[in-house]
């Protein structure tokens, strides 16, 4: 009786060791969300908040990735979900500040309900089509949503947006909302949740076949699929992961505008979750954490920040179709070889070029933007420490030259990487010859 | 009555005439390569800068001509040296790229011309009353966007129909493949087809960008009207797109001069709808109010009804 109950024991405990390394970088990802907020440096409202605007960002990014890189539709609406969802969340938020008893966590539920009923309405008529329509329609579904909320003061406050109290309400647990590090957990399980079920989602057979109508939508439907209705599956569930991502937003900023549903927002996830790279199911956070970053740090330092976004995504488009994680498992099989390390000097001694030419680009940029978009500001502008005068030549002259130095010495540099990947390339085929071999 | 419904058909057909100009390039550039042009309205606004430049440096009629050549270079340049570097990725990149575009077409026109509209006015030589009607006078520069928007198509149509490069294009659009194993440089074509597409765009600029607002955003403002006159015409017939801009263009401009809601409606109908309604702001808006909303209502009505669009030959 003991040793059968010990071995039930030994035996679940040898599921859940099993269970754990399975899930071991879920578990990881975990572990670092619960620390990081106590981290020095992010331990501040700001850290905290920024961490809060990350995770937000992250869920809808991978929403918008089970579209694109999953299913192969390229939306450019996709912020119509988010609004709505944040509008739905922030009436419920307004309802339990007149006394409805729920508790605020739950409030993104709301989100996600009005996302699923709107991803489902508007996808009846959407996804009826791909490619490029329908890409065409969701841009115009957008436009319409954003032209009515306008439209609606009433119901979305319009530009000056709809309010509510985050902290007014049942507090569950001594939940009250009003510390940041409160709300930042409250979103990261959120996140974490939507991001695994979003994972499951792509395990389960419709998940798969996702992928299959985006590959080769004839074929699914030759062994049965109608690929109209697993896009409008796809579309929905995306939506729905939106709607949830627009609730956070609200419970986070207690506000929610018009733009929320806008172009701009549409337009941004589609840049995170591009840059991230669409071909791994992680690339979508990376672009969030990345693009999300760049938004509040670059905006501290100039105006200019959309237009340095605008470059970085368009040098994604040209030269890095993958996004980030596409070039960083890139790297994947040369890393244990011998050669990676020249690899990773090679790239130092590239970097020296690169930033080189970043800086005359950026002056050149920074002079140009201020000239045109502050002329009462003056001729004096500070640049990375120096303080220059644009209205003598000097600093055009020396940014011109820069730029034109940096570029002639990257082409001279760049035979340097390409010779070393061929080595760590050669090495790592050899590596895997011999394994092959052994086995 | 008969006044305000002469007047909005007036400026409708002008709007009209304008959204065409516009969309036909678009559609033109759409299938022969298959390729939504995000920048295509940046196109549009680039000719309203061009114009309003070059028309403080040398005046305002050589402007009127270099202008649109100025942004159909641009556009030729766009073709030859970005986009097709990125057409082997296939369609999505090639959206992708001319998005980011428009965003950096944008931030370029910013940098230079500063964010805030600019001072775009109708020029003086064309700044007068054309004729009376009903005792309101109506500008000559309305006219004369009218007569330079039929005077090109006019041009243009002759020049599909009459040259042998016309005819080398319309054998491009729908059977690039043959025209190209009989010799003919179909990546020429392309980068022709997207200069020609550019200029109309361009010169739509010119003429538009007295008569609305000159600013960054105008791009903006206007992409998403096109795109829905080329669904809603059918993708790839350019007479398809002529009769939706007509339609859009009418429809919004009278939709502007009624100042009805359904709460209006109701009233005549004896139906009250009380204050407390959850529909009762639906139901007050006014026509006026939702004359944006317009060309979108249309667009998805269109996907219900007639997915391939008005005139279109085939399902994209």
């Amino acid at each position: 009786m003991s040793s059968a109950s010990h071995g039930t024991g030994a035996s679940r405990r040898g599921r859940l060791r099993r269970w754990a390394a399975q899930q071991r970088a879920w578990l990881i990802a975990i572990a670092i969300l619960i620390v990081l907020p106590h981290v020095p440096g992010l331990d501040g409202n700001f850290g905290r908040s920024l961490l809060s605007q990350m995770g937000i960002a992250a869920v809808f990014a991978l929403s918008y990735n089970l579209l694109l890189g999953q299913t192969g539709l390229l939306s450019f609406g996709h912020a119509v979900y988010f609004g709505l969802g944040g509008y739905a969340a922030i009436h419920l938020m307004r309802a339990i500040n007149g006394g409805l008893p729920i508790p605020m966590p739950l409030v993104p539920l709301a989100g996600a309900a009005a996302g699923l009923f709107f991803g489902m309405l508007f996808g009846a008529v959407t996804t009826r089509r791909a490619g490029v329509v329908f890409a065409l329609i969701s841009l115009g579904i957008g436009e319409l949503v954003f032209a009515a909320m306008r439209i609606l003061q009433g119901f979305s406050g319009g530009e000056e947006g709809i309010t509510a109290n985050r902290g007014l309400g049942p507090h569950p647990f001594g939940l009250t909302l009003g510390p940041q590090l409160q709300v930042y957990y409250v979103i990261a399980f959120w996140s974490v949740l939507s991001a695994a079920l979003m994972a499951a989602f792509l395990r389960t057979p419709v998940g798969r076949m996702c992928n299959a109508v985006r590959d080769n939508p004839e074929r699914a439907a030759f062994i049965g699929y109608d690929p109209v209705r697993v896009r409008f599956v796809a579309f929905s569930v995306a939506a729905m992961f939106a709607g949830l991502a627009g609730g956070l937003h609200a419970l986070n900023y207690e506000i929610v505008a018009a733009e929320a549903v806008g172009a701009g927002r549409s337009g941004a996830v589609l840049l995170m979750a591009y840059i991230g790279g669409v071909q791994h199911f992680f690339g979508a956070v990376l672009g969030a954490i990345t693009i999300t970053w760049l938004q509040i740090s670059l905006s501290d330092y100039t105006t200019a920040w959309q237009l340095y976004l605008g470059l970085f995504f368009m040098a994604a488009v040209l030269f890095a179709p993958g996004g980030l994680s596409g070039l960083l498992s890139m790297h994947r099989p040369i890393v244990r070889t011998r050669a990676f390390l020249e690899v990773l000097k090679t790239y130092a001694i590239a970097a020296v070029p690169v930033l080189i030419a970043a800086a005359g680009a950026i002056m050149l940029l920074e002079m140009n933007y201020r000239r045109a978009t502050q002329p009462d500001a003056g001729a004096r502008i500070k640049l990375f420490t120096l303080d220059l005068d644009t209205s003598t030549p000097w600093p055009w002259l020396a940014a011109i030259v820069l730029l034109a130095m940096g570029v002639l010495l990257f082409r001279r540099t760049r035979p340097l990487v390409e010779r070393a990947w061929e080595r760590a390339g050669a090495e790592a085929r050899a590596a895997g010859a011999s394994r092959e071999a052994a086995r | 009555m008969l006044e305000i419904v002469t007047f909005s058909l007036l400026n409708g057909v002008v709007y009209g005439l304008l959204l065409f100009m516009v969309s036909s390039g678009l559609t033109l550039i759409f299938s022969l390569m298959g390729v939504l042009n995000f920048a295509h309205a940046s196109m549009f606004m680039l000719g309203a800068y061009f114009s309003y430049q070059l028309g403080r440096w040398i005046g305002f009629w050589p402007a009127l001509v270099i202008a649109p050549l100025l942004v159909g270079a641009v556009g030729a340049a766009v073709e030859r040296y970005g986009l097709r570097h990125v057409h082997r990725q296939g369609h999505v990149a090639e959206i992708l790229f001319t998005f980011g575009l428009a965003y950096l077409i944008v931030e370029a026109v910013v940098m230079i011309w500063g964010r805030n509209p600019i001072e775009n006015r109708v020029p003086v030589v064309i700044d007068f009353p054309a004729f009376q009607l009903f005792g309101t006078s109506y500008p000559a520069y309305k006219v004369l966007m009218m007569a330079i928007s039929v005077g090109m198509f006019a041009f243009l149509y002759l020049a599909f129909r009459r040259t042998r490069i016309g005819l080398i294009i319309r054998a491009a659009l729908s059977h690039p493949e043959m025209v190209s194993a009989l010799g003919h440089d179909v990546p020429r074509i392309f980068v022709l087809v997207f200069a020609i597409g550019s200029a109309l765009a361009g010169l739509a600029g010119v003429i538009a960008g007295f008569a609305l607002l000159t600013e960054p955003n105008m791009a903006a403002a206007l992409g998403p009207i096109v795109f829905v006159v080329v669904v809603v015409g059918g993708l790839g017939s350019i007479t398809g797109a002529f009769i939706a801009s007509m339609l859009i263009g009418i429809v919004q401009t009278f939709a502007v001069a009624l100042d009805y809601s359904l709460l209006d409606l109701f009233s005549v109908l004896r139906v009250s709808l009380g204050r407390d309604s959850p529909f009762y702001e639906l139901a007050g808006v006014k026509i006026a109010q939702a004359a944006p909303l317009i060309p979108y209502l249309l667009l998805v009505a269109m996907l219900i009804v007639r997915p391939r669009g008005l005139l279109g030959t085939r399902e994209a």
